[in-house]
C-alpha cells in the first residue's frame, strides 16, 4: 500500500471539487462527513506510507511517482510527479493529522455559518495544496502547491467577506506574499539556468558533486529565501499575518500556525544541500529568523487581542525555526515546526473556544476568571502555554532547546542569545494572556456573558488529542545527553537532513544549556506571575515610566505605517499621477481621438449623400465630363 | 445628301437637351423622357458611324439599345407608379429617404 502515497494530496482535492460543485446542495452532516473523511484517509494513507518508508532501505529512498510529464519546452521540463521521503513524510503526518482534527473542531466551530460548504470546500482545498507544497518532486510544482495555498489563505482569510476588515486583510495577505513570491519565481528561474532542472534529485546532485558556483548558490538561495519571508512572515514581510487573524479561528488554527506559514522551513529544509553550499545565504536566514523572533516577540508583550498575541507568537517561533535551518540543524526546525504544528494548532483552537463561549469577544482585558466556566479550554490552553513557554518535559522544550544548543554548538552564541531572550518573552506573554484570560476577575461584558458555555465535545476532543500531542511529540527526539538513541526523529530524517559535522556537546556544556533554557522559561513565568497575579500594579507602573516604549509596542513599531507612508502611499500616488497623466490624456486620448477622427470623416462623406436624385446625376455629369476630358486633351 | 455632320449634329443636339431636361425638370415621368431622349441620341450617333463605316455592328448594338430601353421604360413606370401611390407625388426632391 505504500506505492500509493501519491493518492494522498488528490483524495482532499476530488472532495473539493465535489464540495465546490454540490455543496449548497448537501445537507450540512454530509458536506462535514464527507471534507473529514477526505482528510482522514489522507492520514490513514500517510500513516502507511511513513510505516512502509520505515522498511525502506535509505538507498531505495526518495520514493518518486510521476503522473504525467506536465510542461516540456525546449530544456526545460517539469513533470506532475509526487515525492515520498522522511522529510515529506513528517510534513504529510503534520498536515492531515493537525488538519483532521482542525476539520473536526470545525464541524463545531462553523456549525452555524451560512458559508458552511464554502467553508468545508475551501479547508479540502488548502490541505490539497498544502500536501501538493510538500509532496511535489520539483520546485515547479512545489510553486503551485506554494500559490494555492496562499490563495486558500487570501480566501479564508476573507471568509467573511461582509467585514471590510476581513476582506482588507485578505487582501493585505495576497498583496505581500505576491512580492516575496516574485523573488520566489526568479529563485526558481535561477535554479532552471544554473542546474537545468527543477527536480530535487538534480538540485541535490549538483549541490553534491559542486556543479554549482557558491555565488550561484547564494544567489538563488537569497532569491527563494524571499519567498519564505513572504509566505512565512518574516522580517520585512510579516506584516499580514497579524491581520489574518480575522477569519475564522480553526483557519488561523491551521494555516496560519500549524502548516501554510511553515512551508518557508520546509522549503529551506528540502533544499538543505544547497543552502549548505553557500555560508552567506544561511546566516542571512539565521539573522533574518533570530530578529524576527525577538521583534515579533515584543509585540506580543503589550497586544490585548488574543489572536493577535497567538499571531506575533507564531511569528517569533517561525523565527525560532530558521535559527535553527541558519545555523544548519535544519532538523532542528523541522522538529520545533511539527512540536509547534501542535502546541499552536492546540492554543489557536483553545482560543477559539473561549472566543465561541463569549459570542467573539477577543479582548483579554475584558476577560478573565474563565477557569471555573470552561475548564477543558482552561486545562488545554495551558498545556499549550506551558509547551510553548519552554517548560520541561513538554515538546516545546524540547525542541527549542535543540536550535539553542545547535546554535550555541555550531559557533553563534549571539543568535543563541537572541534565541533565549526570545524565548524568556515568550514564556512571559503566553502567562501573561493565561492569567490575564484565565485567572483573576471576571471582566467579562454583559453580552459576552449570556451564552457562557463550555465547548461541545466535537470541539473539546481535538482539543484533547492535540494537549496529548503537545506534551508527547517532543519525546520523539530528545537530546543525546538524556540517552544514546532517543533522538528518534533526527535520525528519521538522516537520509534528507545529514547531521551537522560538529561533534557532539560533551555533556557539561549540554546540560548547562538545558539548564539554561529552563531558567528563560521560568524567569518568564515568574515574570507574568508577579505582573499579572500577586502584584497587578506593576505593569500600569511600567507603562507609565516608559510611556513611549509602550506605545511603541503597542502600535507594532508603527510598522504599518512606516509602511503605508514609506511603500504604499508613494506607489498609490505614482499611480494616481500615471493614471491621470498617461492612462486618461495619452492612452484615452488615443482612443477617443481616433473614434473622433472616424466621426469627422463620416461627417464629411455623410454631406454627399443627399439623397436626391439630381445631385447624384451630377455627379454622373461631373464624371463624364472629366473623362471625356482626359481622353480628348 | 445630307453630310454626315448633320446627323451628328443632331444627336449632340437631342443629347444636351436631354441632359438639360434631366436637370431642369423636377418630376420623374419628365425626367424619364429625357433619358429616352439621351439613348435615341445615342442611337443615332450609332447608327450615322455605322452608316460611314459600313458596318453592321452599330446597327445591331442599336436594336440592343432599343430592346433594353423598353424593358427599362416597363421597370422604370412600375417604380414610378409605386412611388406615386405611397407618395402621393413624383416630385424628386420630395423624394429624399435615402439621405446618408
Amino acid at each position: 500500500m505504500t506505492e500509493l502515497y501519491w493518492l494522498i494530496p488528490l483524495i482532499p482535492g476530488l472532495s473539493f471539487f465535489i464540495l465546490l460543485v454540490f455543496g449548497p446542495k448537501l445537507p450540512k452532516a454530509w458536506v462535514s462527513l464527507q471534507a473529514c473523511l477526505a482528510v482522514l484517509a489522507s492520514l490513514v494513507l500517510s500513516l502507511v506510507s511513513f510505516l512502509g518508508l520505515l522498511n525502506t532501505p535509505p538507498a531505495g529512498l526518495p520514493l518518486v511517482k510521476t503522473l504525467f510529464q506536465w510542461i516540456s519546452v525546449g530544456r526545460f521540463s517539469a513533470a506532475l510527479s509526487f515525492h515520498f521521503d522522511p522529510l515529506t513524510a513528517v510534513m504529510t503526518l503534520v498536515v492531515t493529522g493537525v488538519g483532521f482534527l482542525i476539520h473536526v473542531y470545525s464541524v463545531g466551530y462553523m456549525a452555524r455559518d451560512r458559508g458552511y460548504s464554502r467553508y468545508f470546500a475551501l479547508l479540502n482545498l488548502f490541505t490539497f495544496a498544502m500536501l501538493l507544497l510538500v509532496m511535489a518532486s520539483n520546485m515547479v510544482l512545489l510553486f503551485v502547491g506554494w500559490e494555492g495555498v496562499g490563495l486558500c489563505s487570501y480566501l479564508l482569510i476573507g471568509f467573511w467577506y461582509e467585514k471590510p476588515a476581513a476582506a482588507a486583510a485578505g487582501q493585505k495577505a495576497f498583496i505581500v506574499n505576491r512580492i516575496g513570491d516574485a523573488g520566489f519565481l526568479l529563485g526558481i528561474l535561477f535554479l532552471f539556468l544554473f542546474v537545468g532542472g527543477t527536480e530535487f534529485r538534480a538540485i541535490d546532485q549538483a549541490a553534491l558533486q559542486g556543479g554549482l558556483s557558491q555565488g550561484a548558490a547564494t544567489l538563488i538561495c537569497l532569491l527563494l529565501f524571499i519567498g519564505a519571508c513572504g509566505k512565512s512572515a518574516q522580517i520585512p514581510l510579516y506584516i499580514w499575518l497579524p491581520d489574518a487573524m480575522e477569519g475564522p479561528t480553526p483557519v488561523s488554527a491551521l494555516i496560519h500556525a500549524a502548516t501554510m506559514v511553515t512551508a518557508g522551513v520546509y522549503m529551506v529544509s528540502r533544499l538543505n544541500l544547497l543552502y549548505s553550499l553557500s555560508p552567506a545565504a544561511l546566516q542571512v536566514v539565521a539573522l533574518v529568523g533570530a530578529v524576527t523572533a525577538v521583534y515579533a516577540a515584543t509585540m506580543a508583550l503589550v497586544q490585548n487581542d488574543i489572536k493577535r498575541i497567538l499571531a506575533y507568537s507564531t511569528i517569533s517561533q517561525i523565527g525560532f525555526m530558521f535559527i535553527g535551518c541558519g545555523v544548519g540543524a535544519y532538523a532542528a526546525g523541522m522538529f520545533h515546526l511539527t512540536t509547534h504544528a501542535f502546541f499552536k494548532s492546540l492554543l489557536f483552537l483553545a482560543a477559539g473556544s473561549v472566543l465561541h463561549a463569549l459570542s467573539g469577544e477577543q479582548d483579554i482585558r475584558k476577560m478573565g476568571g474563565l477557569r471555573k466556566h470552561l475548564p477543558l479550554t482552561y486545562a488545554t490552553f495551558l498545556i499549550g502555554a506551558l509547551a510553548i513557554a519552554g517548560v520541561p518535559f513538554l515538546s516545546g522544550f524540547f525542541s527549542k532547546d535543540a536550535i539553542l544548543s545547535r546554535a550555541y554548538a555550531g559557533g553563534h552564541p549571539v543568535l543563541w542569545a537572541a534565541g533565549l531572550l526570545a524565548a524568556v518573552m515568550t514564556a512571559f506573554y503566553m502567562f501573561r494572556l493565561v492569567l490575564l484570560a484565565f485567572h483573576g476577575q471576571e471582566r467579562l461584558e454583559p453580552e459576552a456573558k449570556k451564552h457562557l458555555h463550555e465547548s461541545p465535545p466535537v470541539m473539546t476532543i481535538p482539543l484533547v488529542i492535540l494537549a496529548v500531542f503537545s506534551i508527547g511529540a517532543g519525546y520523539l527526539g530528545l537530546p543525546v545527553v538524556l540517552g544514546k538513541n532517543l533522538d528518534r526523529f533526527f535520525r528519521f530524517l538522516e537520509p534528507v537532513i545529514r547531521p551537522g559535522q560538529e561533534g557532539p556537546l560533551s555533556s557539561g556544556l549540554e546540560w548547562s544549556l538545558i539548564l539554561a533554557s529552563v531558567a528563560a522559561a521560568a524567569a518568564g513565568i515568574a515574570a507574568a506571575l508577579v505582573f499579572y497575579g500577586r502584584q497587578p500594579r506593576i505593569p500600569g507602573r511600567l507603562v507609565h515610566r516608559f510611556p513611549g516604549l509602550y506605545k511603541l509596542l503597542l502600535n507594532k513599531y508603527y510598522m504599518d505605517e512606516i509602511y503605508g507612508a514609506v511603500i504604499v502611499n508613494p506607489l498609490l500616488r505614482g499611480s494616481e499621477a500615471v493614471y491621470d497623466h498617461f492612462d486618461l490624456k495619452v492612452i484615452d486620448g488615443a482612443v477617443n481621438g481616433a473614434g473622433r477622427l472616424a466621426g469627422w470623416v463620416g461627417r464629411f462623406l455623410n454631406s454627399l449623400q443627399s439623397g436626391r436624385l439630381k445631385d447624384y446625376a451630377l455627379g454622373l455629369l461631373a464624371g463624364l465630363i472629366i473623362i471625356l476630358g482626359a481622353l480628348l486633351l | 445628301m445630307i453630310p454626315l455632320s448633320w446627323f451628328l449634329a443632331l444627336s449632340a443636339a437631342l443629347f444636351v437637351l436631354g441632359v438639360a431636361a434631366f436637370f431642369v425638370k423636377r418630376d420623374l415621368i419628365t425626367m424619364f423622357l429625357a433619358v429616352e431622349v439621351m439613348l435615341n441620341a445615342a442611337n443615332l450617333a450609332f447608327l450615322t458611324f455605322a452608316k460611314k463605316q459600313g458596318l453592321l455592328a452599330g446597327q445591331v448594338i442599336v436594336f440592343f439599345i432599343i430592346t433594353v430601353a423598353a424593358a427599362e421604360a416597363a421597370v422604370g413606370l412600375a417604380i414610378i407608379l409605386l412611388v406615386f401611390r405611397q407618395r402621393k407625388s413624383i416630385k424628386t426632391d420630395e423624394v429624399d429617404l435615402m439621405k446618408g
